[in-house]
């Protein structure tokens, strides 16, 4: 019956890997979590692409949670995430709001135009300052600020349909939970 | 007890005997080199108190970062969501060490700062780092001229 | 059109995979001619569907058709050709093909080079080779295409991770990946073995070669990977004990735990099992490594990136073979054992002594890179395993073998004879003291170094010794067989390795500075002379470039030029200058400018002197040469005339 070990100490070991793969879904990859979550979100006053008469800010959006989505038309990540966005935006029942990050003003319209705008609003911060506030890197990133203005989930990389089902989801469901 | 099951007995006991030193090593050695990972509110919550040396994990706080004018000295804030650990570090900072990135550092707490003998710092495939825009944009804009161009040739 | 017709080209190599794998292995089971004959044809049209996904995606990239993601991911206008060649296979579904195009390779060899085997049996060899291409194929189809296309189409792509635009990058996959995928050859003969009944003795023989070609390949691509690693990451290390490295590191050791025991089953008979289960165990590994960096269940700077669908397919896929096999052997292996006895001092025992360690060794790698997550299923906490636990427990578990390795060639087969021993031990070891002692003054009496020149003068001399004998005893032309030629070529690089090992990890000095233009350091027996930086570019990257002078007693001994490069994707990559030598290398990294912004001041620069750091890829080039010359062996070449008549044991060779 020794021979049947080498297939006992195998089958431990897929126990571990189904284990590992198990979990991997259910936790952060990154070993080191993000610190903004549950933080005030910064305070900003940005203006609309393409009508910088009209500005944003923090207090505007005030009182309904909104997605916060970084994008630039140079970003190749981005346009892997936009179909996504075009395809799940709108479901997802809250304000996009897109951030268009250190991009050139007709640059981001002409890629907006070219692939399609998921966003109810297009903010843009060409210089990059407010989003150093942020904790802003790089790009594709979402933010979730809920009704108060706070931080309640962050997401670097882009958004896939599995991130949306099983972090943004549940993070947007327990907003709702909580609002009055 | 014939020869050749004392000679198979003794094959077994040497065996098991050698799995269990190999055992025992291993597992002295593994005890040896584990090396825990702790956020800076995991730390200042006294959770590391009783490792000595120690991974910390989180980001680089922007605007931290500080080097000495004469050696490589180099000190900067590590932060989580609640807490935040100085950390200080002699040496070459790794390339992807910014503000607002993902580190790992490994070393151990003198008073109440973390002083590092390495440092790592993390790196993301499908992500894209602010200095890209530069080239792409270029890139970009060419093929929008080169578009606008072909627009106005056909009459679009 | 064109990468559509390589997903069409891939589905039908799949379709191709999946009769090679079912119905030569029922016509061998049936007894039918006719099914059994399909193998080979079939095989070859697979391979000829697979080479052309394989061109067309390679075309792919030399056209910049970013149309398809896969090549706007990886390369971009700036990327120069051979580079575009090398980013085919630089990421997740790129190098899974190669994967398969290689096991496409091995499978056409053995096709072409089988025709003296019994039908039945290379029946069953062609369609396990089968059956592993269909796995992966369908992996590549469902969940890993290549081909997909990204539309609309981007200007232009991201670019190659710059850390893999390297002449290293462009070898190392394809020959690691032949080591790697060659061990599925031993795998499927010891299959075709226990499906057969292992009416034919002989398997073992014709096993031989193909093992020690595969292990040879696996050894010269974990050389170019730490060369790689050593030239390119910038901070001096050739091996960090990473997941990825162990996944290749494993297959290696039982690899080579394994062409020891087939040499002992082929000459004596002995051991069926033992090496059976041994080839299983090499695939197995080389499979688990193909798991562990692409599924996300450990992070490591190495890993692709990960998804859980693919993680669950490749477990899946892992459970089909690895399980599969494993119950086999336990239904099938021989339960009688067989051949020849031996003694307890007796060449057959050092042999297994040394696989004993060998995959213990193998064992212990594996429990320390799947620590990581042991430590996430029991909840202990984010934990990691150090470098030291590796370094500890293998120098300990090698140094038996180091000790023995001479002795191996003068024990006999089944019973050895220890007297012979004795002069061997004490002139190798009155060499290893005598040359102990004089390194003791020139390494300042470093414990470690010592040890790796006793050691390595050990081994060395001792492996020589043997040479000398067969040279007085034997006639001209039966002196050196390939199989001890290639025996004696290893275990001399097993010396080479072990000084290179010691004496470099011992011997090397290394500082970080800050230097100012003009600044003179001493480090070892040399001066670095920082004489600034000036800008620079090149197809795809703007840097800074840095001029070290390196100088010794006044004289000028080299110049380098260290760079900091950014490439267009972004990413920050150091290029290190190394001034190459047999017995140093001087090695000079750019850290970054003193004060940001100004690249005419002082910078941070990290200076090393290695000495003998390149006697370890030496070492394993040595192994990787005796492993071919070995394959060589006339023995090894199958005879139609005896396998036909029942094969016996091979007399033993001396």
């Amino acid at each position: 019956m020794s021979r049947l070990l080498p297939f006992f100490a195998f089958v431990g070991l897929v126990a571990l890997f189904g284990f590992g793969i198990w979990w991997n879904t259910k936790h952060d990859l990154r070993e080191v979590p993000s610190p903004l979550i549950g933080r005030a979100a910064p305070e900003f006053r940005l203006p609309v692409l393409g009508d910088p008469g009209r500005t944003v800010s923090k207090a505007d959006l005030l009182g309904k949670p909104y997605l916060l989505n970084v994008f630039g038309s140079w970003c190749f990540a981005c346009g892997e995430e936009h179909p996504v966005l075009m395809a799940e935006g709108k479901a997802l029942g809250v304000m996009l709001v897109g951030y268009n990050y250190k991009d050139e003003p007709a640059a981001a319209k002409g890629w907006l135009a070219e692939h399609g705008n998921p966003y109810d609003l297009v903010i843009a911060d060409v210089e990059g300052r407010t989003a150093i506030d942020f904790g802003v890197y790089g790009a594709p990133e979402t933010f979730l600020v809920d009704g108060k203005g706070v931080i309640r989930y962050k997401r670097i990389g882009p958004l896939t349909p599995d991130v949306i089902e099983h972090e943004l989801k549940p993070a947007l469901a327990k907003i709702a939970r909580e609002a009055p | 007890m014939n020869p050749t099951r004392k000679r198979r007995l003794t094959v077994v006991l040497l065996v098991v005997v050698a799995a269990v030193a190999a055992v025992g090593l291993a597992v002295f050695a593994l005890q040896q080199n584990m090396n825990y990972l702790f956020t800076p509110s995991q730390v200042q919550g006294g959770q590391a108190t009783q490792y000595k040396s120690f991974r910390l994990g989180g980001m680089v706080k922007a605007g931290s970062v500080q080097r000495a004018s004469d050696s490589l000295k180099v000190s900067f804030i590590v932060v989580d969501a609640d807490g935040a650990m100085p950390v200080e570090y002699n040496g070459i900072l790794p390339d992807l060490f910014r503000d607002n990135q993902s580190v790992i550092a490994t070393g151990s707490m003198d008073g109440a700062r973390f002083v590092a003998s390495e440092v790592l710092a993390k790196h993301d495939e499908t992500y894209m780092p602010k200095e890209l825009k530069d080239a792409m944009a270029k890139a970009h804009k060419n093929k929008a001229i080169v578009d606008e161009k072909a627009e106005t040739e056909t009459g679009k | 059109m064109i990468p559509e017709l390589g997903q069409l080209a891939l589905i039908l190599a799949m379709l191709l995979a999946l009769v090679q794998g079912v119905v030569p292995i029922v016509g061998a089971w049936r007894g039918n001619n006719a099914m059994m004959s399909l193998a080979r044809p079939v095989a070859a049209g697979q391979f000829v569907f697979v080479a052309l996904a394989m061109g067309i995606l390679i075309h792919a990239f030399l056209t910049f058709d970013f149309s398809v993601g896969y090549v706007a991911a990886n390369s971009n206008l700036a990327l120069p050709w051979y580079y575009r060649i090398t980013a085919v296979w630089g990421a997740h579904e790129g190098s899974m093909l190669l994967w398969v195009f290689i096991l496409n390779v091995w499978t056409v060899a053995l096709a072409m080079f089988s025709r003296q085997l019994p039908e039945a049996f290379a029946a069953r060899v062609l369609g396990v080779m089968g059956f592993i291409a269909l796995g992966f194929l369908a992996f590549i189809v469902f969940t890993s295409n290549p081909f997909l296309r990204e539309l609309p189409m981007q200007p232009d792509g991201a670019d190659l991770n710059p850390v893999l635009q390297d002449p290293g990058m462009t070898f190392h996959p394809p020959v690691l990946y032949m080591g790697y995928v060659g061990f599925s050859v031993a795998f499927a003969f010891s299959i075709a073995a226990l499906l057969g009944g292992e009416l034919e003795q002989a398997w073992v023989r014709w096993a031989r070669p193909w093992t020690n070609v595969a292990w040879a390949f696996l050894s010269g691509g974990i050389v170019a990977g730490s060369w790689w690693a050593y030239a390119e990451l910038g901070w001096g290390g050739w091996w960090f004990w990473d997941p990825v490295e162990n996944a290749s590191f494993m297959p290696w050791l039982v690899g080579a735990a394994l062409v020891h025991a087939q040499a002992i089953t082929e000459k004596r008979g002995s051991l069926r099992s033992w090496t059976i289960l041994l080839s299983l165990f090499a695939f197995s590994l080389s499979l688990l490594g193909t798991f562990l960096v692409r599924s996300g269940v450990l992070t490591s700077v190495h890993a692709f990136a990960s998804d859980p669908r693919r993680g669950l397919y490749i477990l899946g896929f892992l459970v089909v073979v690895i399980g599969g096999s494993l119950l086999l052997y336990a239904v099938r292996a021989p339960k009688v054992a067989g051949g020849r006895a031996f003694a307890i001092v007796s060449r057959e025992t050092a042999i297994l002594i040394g696989n004993l360690l060998l995959t213990t060794a193998a064992a212990m790698v594996l429990l320390g890179t799947l620590f990581p997550l042991l430590g996430d299923a029991l909840n202990l906490g984010k934990v990691s395993v150090g470098p030291p636990y590796f370094g500890f427990l293998f120098n300990l578990l090698m140094l038996p073998v180091v000790l023995l390795l001479p002795f191996g060639p003068y024990l006999r087969w089944g019973k050895g004879d220890t007297g012979v021993l004795k002069p061997i031990a004490l002139r190798a070891g009155l060499a290893a003291i005598v040359c102990a002692v004089v390194a003791a003054f020139f390494v300042d009496n470093r414990l470690k170094a010592i040890a790796g020149v006793a050691g390595a003068v050990w081994v060395c001399v001792g492996t020589l010794l043997y040479v000398i004998k067969r040279w007085r005893e034997m006639p001209r032309g039966r002196r050196f067989p390939a199989e001890m030629a290639g025996m004696l070529l290893a275990h001399f690089g097993v010396g080479i390795f072990v000084a290179g090992v010691m004496l470099s990890e011992s011997l090397s000095v290394e500082r970080d500075v800050r230097m100012e233009p003009g600044k003179i350091v001493q480090l070892g027996s040399y001066d670095f002379r920082f004489d600034g930086v000036r800008e620079t570019s090149g197809p795809n990257w703007r840097g800074d470039e840095g001029v070290v002078t390196i100088m010794r007693d006044g004289a000028t001994v080299a110049t380098m030029h260290p760079q900091k490069r950014t490439y267009t994707r972004g990413q920050v990559q150091t290029e290190s200058a190394i001034d190459a030598g047999i017995f140093r290398d001087i090695y000079v990294a750019l850290g970054e400018p003193m004060e940001a912004g100004n690249h005419e001041g002082a910078w941070a620069l990290r200076l090393y002197q290695k000495p003998f750091i390149r006697w370890i890829w030496l070492g394993g080039l040595f192994m990787m040469l005796g492993g071919f010359v070995a394959a060589g062996e006339r023995r090894f070449r199958v005879q139609k005339a005896r396998s036909e008549a029942g094969t016996t044991i091979a007399e033993p060779a001396a």
